[in-house]
C-alpha cells in the first residue's frame, strides 16, 4: 500500500487558489458542491462551535453548574491572576514543553539521523525498520495504560526501578520517583520523554527518505564528517518536518492530560499539576464552572498562538525549501 | 574495515537505547505472570517459575474486561467509520468542488482539531446531560467522530486537491452526478489514504481518555482506557494486579501495532507532512 501526499499548508492552498480552472463557467455547478459540507457544518456546530462558545461565554461568568450562570464580567481572569496554583500548573506546563517537545525533537533527530545514514546503509534498512519499531512502540499505548506500567515501575518499596538500582549497587539512589515532591516533576517528564520519542523519530525518518542520496554522497567524498553532514544535509532539508513536529508536540504537552491524572493526580501538594488537571479538577470536582471554564480558554489562547506560529514557520520553511529542488513525493 | 568497526558502537548504542524503550513491556510481560507469593518472595526483577494466569484471569473478571473491549471496540469502530465517511464528504466539496471560501473553511477545520477538548469537555457533559446522551457510548461517538473528522478532512482535502480532474471530468460528461462521481470513482480511488485514517481514527479513539473520562460513568459504557485509568487512580490494586491490568492494557495496543506497523509508520509521516 502506498500513500503518496503532497505537502499542502499554506502553499498549495495559495496555488491552487491562482488555478485559472474555468472560472465563472462552472461557478453554479461548483457552488452546489457546498451541499456535501452540509452534514459536517451541522456536526461541527453541535460539537464544537457551539461548546466552545458556551465555555467561553461562561468563563465570564460565575457558575456552579446548576441555575443560572451569573455575569461577573473578567472577575475569573483576575483572579486567575492572584492564582499561585494556576501560575503554577504553567509553569509545570513548560517543563511538560521540555519533555514532550525539545527533548523528543532533538534526540529524535540524532536517532533518526543515525537510523538513517549508519544503520540504514551498512547494516540494511530491515536493522533500521526494526528498532525504528521499538522506539515507536510506546506511542501507540493508551496514555492511561502507559501510566499504569510507569507507576509501577517507579514504586517506591519494591518497583522496579528501585529494585534495578538496588540490584546493581546503587541504593542510595532509591527514591519515591512519583511522591517525593521535588521530584515528582522530573519523573513525569522522563515517562514524557519515553512516551513521545517515536513519534518524531518516524516523522524524520519519513522526512529523510526524501532527501537526494547523492547530496550525502558528495559531502562524504569532500570529507565533511558526520556532524557537519548532518548539520549542513539533514537539518537543513528536514526543517519543515522539524517544524510540524515542534508545533504538535507542544500543542500535545500543553494538554498534557491522561499521564498526569494516571501517574500523580497532579500531587503531591501540587507539584505535577497542570492547566488541563487544573481545569478537570475545577469544573468537576471543586464544581467551579466559571472559573474552569477561564483556565481552559486561557489555556486555548495559548494553544492557537502556538499553532499559529508553527503554522507560519512551517509554511516558510516549505517555501524556502520548495525553491532549489522541490521534489517532493 | 576501519569505518565498519567504529560504525559499530553506534548500532550498538542504538539497540540499546531501542531496548530500554522496550523493557518496560517486558518488565510487564514478566511480572503478568507471577503469583503474589512469588511476586513477594523475588520481587519485580526475578524470572518467573511459571505461568500463573490467574492473576490476569481475576482481574479480567474483575472489571468485566471483554465488556470493555467491547465498548472500545464498538466506539472506536463506530467513530473510525463515520468520522473517515464526514472527511470525505467535506473533503470532497473542499479538495475536488473547490467551494468559494475553503482556505477559511479550512482554516476553521485545522483550529476545531487543535482545540483542548478542555474548552469543551464542561459544555459537551452539560449539553448531553440536556439531551439525555449523558452516560451512553453514542455521545462519545458523535463527539469524536466530529474530532476526527476535523483531522481528516485537513489531510483529505489536500490529497483530493491533487486528484486528476480529467478523470472526474470523463465521468461527468458520461453524465454521472456527483454523488456517482464521489461514490464510484473518488472513494475507491483513495482508498489506501482512507485506510491510514481509518486505522488511525480507530487507535486515537481508543487511547483517547479526558473525554470518556467524564461521559462515561457507568461501568457497563466504560472503555478499556478509562476502566485501567480510573482503577489506577483510585490505588486500590496489588502490585500483581497492576500488572494484570497494565498486560491486558497493553495487549490490544501490541495487536494493533503488529498488524497495522506499515500503515502506522507510513501514515504518521502522512498525516505530519500535511
Amino acid at each position: 500500500m502506498t500513500v503518496t501526499v503532497e505537502p499542502a499548508g499554506g502553499r498549495r492552498r495559495g496555488r491552487s487558489a491562482n488555478s485559472p480552472h474555468r472560472k465563472g463557467a462552472s461557478r453554479h455547478h461548483r457552488d452546489s458542491y457546498a451541499l456535501f459540507l452540509l452534514p459536517g457544518a451541522l456536526a461541527f456546530l453541535a460539537v464544537i462551535v457551539v461548546p466552545f462558545l458556551m465555555n467561553t461565554g461562561v468563563s465570564f461568568t460565575d457558575w456552579r453548574g446548576v441555575g443560572s450562570p451569573e455575569w461577573s464580567g473578567l472577575a475569573n481572569y483576575r483572579e486567575l491572576m492572584d492564582d499561585s496554583e494556576f501560575w503554577a500548573s504553567f509553569r509545570h506546563s513548560l517543563f511538560m514543553v521540555v519533555a514532550m517537545a525539545a527533548v523528543p525533537t532533538a534526540v529524535g533527530l540524532v536517532l533518526a539521523a543515525a537510523l538513517f545514514d549508519y544503520v540504514g546503509k551498512h547494516f540494511g534498512s530491515r536493522w533500521a525498520a526494526v528498532l525504528r519499531a521499538c522506539f515507536y512502540l510506546p506511542q501507540v499505548l493508551p496514555i492511561a495504560v502507559a501510566g499504569i506500567v510507569w507507576s509501577w515501575i517507579l514504586a517506591p518499596d519494591n518497583g522496579s526501578l528501585n529494585e534495578l538500582l538496588k540490584a546493581v549497587g546503587l541504593g542510595s539512589w532509591q527514591q519515591d520517583w512519583l511522591g517525593d515532591p521535588d521530584i515528582a516533576l522530573y519523573s513525569v517528564m522522563g515517562v514524557m520523554v519515553w512516551v513521545q520519542l517515536g513519534f518524531p523519530l518516524v516523522v524524520f525518518m519519513a522526512g529523510l527518505q526524501r532527501v537526494d542520496p547523492q547530496l550525502y554522497e558528495a559531502a562524504e567524498l569532500d570529507g565533511a564528517g558526520w556532524w557537519r553532514r548532518f548539520r549542513h544535509i539533514t537539518l537543513a532539508q528536514i526543517r519543515p518536518e522539524i517544524y510540524v513536529v515542534l508545533t504538535w508536540c507542544t500543542i500535545a504537552a500543553l494538554k498534557v492530560f491522561g499521564a498526569v491524572y494516571v501517574l500523580t493526580k497532579g500531587g503531591p501538594g501540587g507539584a505535577t499539576n497542570v492547566p488541563s488537571y487544573f481545569s478537570f479538577t475545577t469544573f468537576f470536582e471543586k464544581t467551579q464552572v466559571g472559573y474552569g471554564a477561564a483556565v481552559s480558554t486561557v489555556l486555548t489562547v495559548i494553544i492557537l498562538a502556538v499553532s499559529l506560529i508553527g503554522l507560519k514557520l512551517q509554511t516558510r520553511a516549505e517555501d524556502a525549501e520548495d525553491s532549489p529542488t522541490g521534489v517532493r513525493t | 574495515m576501519r569505518t565498519a568497526l567504529r560504525r559499530y558502537p553506534v548500532l550498538i548504542a542504538l539497540v540499546l537505547a531501542a531496548l530500554f524503550m522496550v523493557v518496560p513491556f517486558v518488565f510487564v510481560a514478566v511480572n503478568a505472570v507471577k503469583s503474589p507469593a512469588e511476586y513477594s518472595a523475588n520481587g519485580p526483577l526475578s524470572l518467573p517459575e511459571g505461568l500463573y494466569l490467574d492473576g490476569v484471569k481475576d482481574f479480567w473478571e474483575r472489571v468485566d474486561f471483554g465488556q470493555k473491549l467491547l465498548n472500545s471496540a464498538l466506539i472506536s469502530g463506530s467513530v473510525a467509520v463515520l468520522a473517515v465517511a464526514l472527511s470525505v464528504l467535506n473533503a470532497y466539496a473542499i479538495g475536488i468542488g473547490r467551494v468559494r471560501g475553503r482556505t477559511w473553511v479550512l482554516a476553521f477545520f485545522v483550529l476545531a482539531n487543535m482545540l483542548p477538548q478542555e474548552a469543551l469537555v464542561y459544555p459537551v457533559y452539560y449539553l448531553s446531560k440536556e439531551v439525555g446522551l449523558y452516560d451512553t457510548r453514542l455521545s462519545v461517538i458523535i463527539v469524536f467522530t466530529v474530532i476526527q473528522a476535523a483531522f481528516g478532512t485537513y489531510l483529505l482535502s489536500s490529497v483530493l486537491g491533487q486528484f486528476p480532474r480529467e478523470i472526474i471530468e470523463a465521468a461527468r460528461i458520461d453524465g454521472a452526478n456527483k454523488w456517482q462521481v464521489l461514490w464510484r470513482i473518488v472513494v475507491p480511488v483513495s482508498r489506501p489514504t482512507l485506510g491510514v485514517l481509518l486505522v488511525f481514527f480507530f487507535i486515537w479513539t481508543w487511547n483517547e481518555f479526558l473525554l470518556p473520562l467524564v461521559m462515561l460513568i457507568s461501568n457497563d459504557n466504560q472503555t478499556v482506557s478509562v476502566a485501567l485509568g480510573v482503577l489506577q487512580g483510585q490505588r486500590l490494586m496489588d502490585a500483581t494486579m497492576t500488572n494484570a491490568a497494565a498486560l491486558l492494557g497493553v495487549l490490544p495496543a501490541l495487536v494493533f501495532f503488529l498488524v497495522f506497523q506499515r500503515t502506522l509508520t507510513r501514515g504518521i509521516a502522512v498525516g505530519a507532512v500535511k
